[in-house]
């Protein structure tokens, strides 16, 4: 089963309000680009015609591996409003 | 908007904040829980087992009905070479006997139920809520604030927010985290019915079985699998290192290797015509006592994962009864800083004490050189395929007269283990 139908089986509540904001101009000078595949979801990518870094928030599973990994601190990452994001079920 | 101050206000209604809760609500003590999820344990994620004796002391009366899944009563640790495995299976009557040494769990059921019962106490947990600063008055913490509006006003804050702890940074309580103390988690959890579980694992009504796994799943990588069986599900994971994810070339992503772990053939076959039902992920700490925060300051206390407390013992992986224990310490703090209404870091420097005379700091400082231990890549790729190879050699039958099985072991194992890198690796694994 690939990543997206993964992240499909998961109850997500989402909201249009990012809870993750990227710094553009530290991304695009960072090398190694941790965030696009250390992220479980896979939600990180390079947006073709912009060049930028672009994270699907609705897909979060607010484990906060891009948060620690991001070493060169790009990332004001914050979780998802409070009754907002993935809710769980097992756990 | 001005909010009436209660007396103690805690961050995250997961095991920590809600135990924390629990003992403060009983002993009448004014207090709200803030949880982001739509419910307790919506936003938590556990392998995961928890074991009993270094809880049951706690709250005994609350453990008799919880919704726990099995009790486990065998115990497998697996060595994964590339093409083969080994097992080793421990099946003891003392696992069948109560009180039950551990049992499955799945925390969204679990802290669920945990949170009714806090409530029931007298405490307030209040849901769908995210606390975002902690409100400072003359430098001391003096609550939380929620957006840009509500702020509950407290004596005392305690930050039960999990692994990355949001409050204890803002609170400035730690620096930044390193990615060598953490590492990455993965888990399906996989519907099987109940039957088939017990007759796939050889397990009675309600029992349980624990697997973990390291070797070739990790791919070289500091990490390692694990299985639990619930009622009626499977809960199947991995964990990696996320310092050794970020330095590994080629590069892997960990949703790859779930999807592989799943394909070998000792995987395939305990979930075939399982169902997933849900993916998810999270960080744990792994730094031990190297990358534990403050524990305190003026009216703050830091519990659970917030406060690093969780552990690898390479055999056995802790935190669930850390959480407990540190949230029950959190709240007897408070209690004997309540009597003098003090609740500057002097007063609650107790927490520390009893942290520290507990087992969490006992066996975080035991078992502080496992991670050391683990970044040595021999341990997933070398050694399940040297035990690998030699089971093999004495269970292959062919057309050729068959060695004694002594001279087959003394033989591989000077060639394989006599050598020096082993020599020092073993006496590695004798620090732990």
């Amino acid at each position: 089963m690939n990543i997206e139908s993964k992240l499909g089986l998961d109850v997500f509540k989402i909201d249009e309000e990012p809870h993750i904001i990227i710094n553009q101009e530290i991304c695009r000078s960072c090398e190694e680009k941790f965030c696009l595949y250390v992220c479980p979801g896979k939600l990180y990518s390079i947006n073709r015609e912009t060049g930028d870094m672009d994270v699907e928030c609705s897909g979060c599973l607010e484990c906060g591996t891009c948060r620690i990994a991001c070493v060169h601190g790009a990332l004001d990452w914050n979780y998802a409003r409070g009754g907002f994001g993935v809710q769980f079920r097992f756990g | 908007m001005e909010e009436e101050k209660v007396e103690v206000v805690i961050v995250g209604a997961g095991l920590a904040g809600l135990s924390a809760a629990y003992v403060l609500a009983q002993e009448g003590v004014d207090t709200v829980v803030v949880e982001r999820g739509d419910y307790p344990g919506a936003k938590n994620v556990t392998g995961g087992r928890i074991y009993m004796y270094p809880v049951a002391r706690y709250f005994p009366e609350l453990w008799e009905d919880a919704p726990l899944e099995r009790h486990v009563t065998r115990e497998t640790l697996t060595m994964m070479a590339e093409n083969c495995s080994t097992s080793i299976t421990l099946d003891s009557d003392r696992f069948r006997e109560e009180p039950y040494h551990s049992y499955t769990i799945l925390r969204s059921k679990f802290d669920r139920w945990f949170g009714d019962k806090v409530m029931e106490a007298g405490a307030f947990v209040l849901p769908k809520s995210r606390a975002d600063d902690v409100i400072m008055e003359d430098g001391r913490v003096a609550g939380i604030r929620m957006g840009d509006e509500d702020e509950i006003p407290a004596d005392v804050v305690i930050a039960a927010d999990g692994v990355l702890s949001l409050m204890a940074e803002k609170a400035g309580l730690r620096q930044a985290q390193q990615p060598k103390h953490f590492a990455v988690s993965v888990k399906e959890v996989i519907e099987l019915p109940s039957k088939t579980i017990e007759d796939r694992f050889s397990l009675g009504p309600n029992e349980g079985t624990a697997q973990l796994f390291f070797g070739d799943l990790t791919k070289g990588m500091m990490g390692g699998g694990f299985l639990y069986t619930n009622i009626n599900s499977i809960s199947l994971g991995l964990v990696v290192g996320i310092e050794s994810l970020m330095e590994r070339d080629p590069k892997i992503e960990v949703h790859e290797l779930i999807e592989d772990f799943k394909a070998r053939p000792e995987i395939r076959n305990l979930i075939a015509g399982g169902e997933i039902v849900e993916y998810s992920a999270h960080v744990i700490p792994e730094g031990g006592v190297n990358a534990m925060p403050r524990l305190y300051s003026d009216g703050i206390l830091v519990v659970g994962e917030a406060a690093g407390f969780g552990l690898n013992m390479l055999l056995t992986v802790r935190g669930m009864e850390f959480a407990v224990g540190s949230g029950v310490m959190a709240a007897e703090t408070i209690m004997k800083a309540r009597e003098s209404k003090d609740y500057s870091a002097a007063s609650l420097s107790y927490y520390e004490e009893l942290v520290k005379e507990s087992f969490i700091f006992k066996d975080l400082h035991s078992f502080r050189n496992v991670l050391s231990m683990l970044e040595n890549p021999r341990l997933f790729n070398f050694y399940p395929q040297a035990v690998c190879d030699i089971f093999e050699k004495l269970m292959w039958i062919d057309e050729n007269p068959k060695a004694k099985i002594s001279s087959t072991v003394i033989r591989e194992g000077i060639s394989k283990f006599l050598n020096w890198s082993t020599i020092r690796d073993v006496a590695g694994m004798l620090r732990i």
